[in-house]
């Protein structure tokens, strides 16, 4: 049982893992090469734990910025992870001792795992399966991005430049999960909503921070759909 | 910087994320979860994933000859053989190998 659900766990957290490890030694290096020694790249891996901001934060360390702009940059960057929560209250809340761990370890790529995990039923005996291969996937997600932030950190500049382009693994995995979400959806409109607000919110608000203003238009444009959207489901019943 | 301060900086950094990331449970506490979210939490999955791969592209109109281009092409690669093979690694393994390699040679 136990040896299924971490095999199961590996072989779906192998395209996070092998991105993460790539991106986080790129990170380890940026720490290193600003001065900050591996350690504080692992205790920021470990704490912080997520991408983006991650890479801000090394400047903020260097130019010495205050600490409210950390605190509102952080705020502002993460803001979308609030949304991830959403779909997933009533599984962490299952999950007993792990639950605020889980909560923690809630990043782009696990929720899209989760997510992933949770349209295919038939991996599984039991929810509780489920749940325990979703808390394995969090945990060598999280081990691989630490990992590679020391990697990085201790092994210098020599960033193997033949593996540049190697974290496209995500892009795919992204468009994997959404063409599984796609296929087993009764109909589009979220899907659609998505992109059309992805794309429109890029176009005004730019590459650096649409994905906030994206998210708050397709979340209200779905609530008020709403009705619409559950009367058509109880007509396709 | 001082060690401290290096420090400080970082806690601040840790406590917003955990914040953002714990605040749609922190606010139902042990409470039933109200409609409008479960119907939000429900159908929303799609639609982030929508956004996320637009986050994933966003760089394709701006560096459109040094990395949009194959990536456009490494992304047809991962749809076409999913939908064809329906195997996951397959298409994920392909389709980044071909970005790669694109990389090198456009």
């Amino acid at each position: 049982m136990k040896k299924k659900v971490i095999q199961t766990a590996i072989r779906q957290s192998l395209p996070i893992t092998c991105s993460y490890l790539f991106v986080s030694m790129a990170y380890g290096i940026v720490m290193e090469e600003a001065g900050f020694a591996w350690f504080w790249s692992l205790f920021t891996s470990l704490t912080v734990y997520t991408g983006a901001f991650q890479f801000v934060l090394v400047t903020f360390l260097s130019s010495g910025a205050s600490i409210v702009t950390v605190a509102l940059t952080a705020l502002f960057m993460n803001s979308r992870q609030v949304f991830y929560g959403l779909s997933f209250i009533e599984d962490f809340r299952n999950m007993g001792k792990k639950y605020p761990y889980m909560i923690h370890t809630m990043t782009d790529e696990t929720y899209a795992v989760n997510c992933a995990l949770t349209e295919k039923k038939e991996l599984f005996e039991s929810e509780e399966e489920r749940r325990n291969v979703m808390f394995y996937v969090a945990l060598f997600s999280r081990i691989s991005w630490m990992f590679g932030a020391v990697l990085g950190g201790v092994l210098g500049q020599v960033l193997p430049m033949e593996l540049e382009g190697i974290d496209f693994c995500m892009t795919a995995l992204f468009v994997v999960i959404f063409i599984d979400q796609w296929k087993a959806a009764k109909h589009h409109v979220p899907a659609l909503l998505g992109l059309g607000a992805g794309i429109l919110c890029l176009l005004i608000f730019g590459a650096g921070n649409f994905i906030l203003p994206a998210l708050i238009l397709v979340s209200g444009s779905l609530l008020l759909l709403e009705k619409k959207i559950q009367k058509e489901e109880t007509d396709c019943e | 910087m001082s060690n401290e301060k290096i420090l400080l900086y970082i806690c601040v950094g840790a406590v917003c994320t955990i914040f953002l990331r714990a605040l749609p449970f922190t606010l139902l506490g042990k409470k039933e979860i109200p409609d409008k979210i479960q119907y939000l939490g429900k159908i929303l999955p799609p639609a982030i994933m929508a956004v996320l791969i637009v986050y994933c592209l966003k760089d394709v109109p701006v560096s459109f000859l040094e990395s949009g281009v194959q990536k456009l092409i490494a992304v047809g690669v991962v749809a076409g053989t999913y939908l064809w093979k329906k195997n996951t690694f397959f298409s994920i393994i392909l389709g980044t190998a071909c970005y790669m390699i694109l990389l090198h040679i456009i």
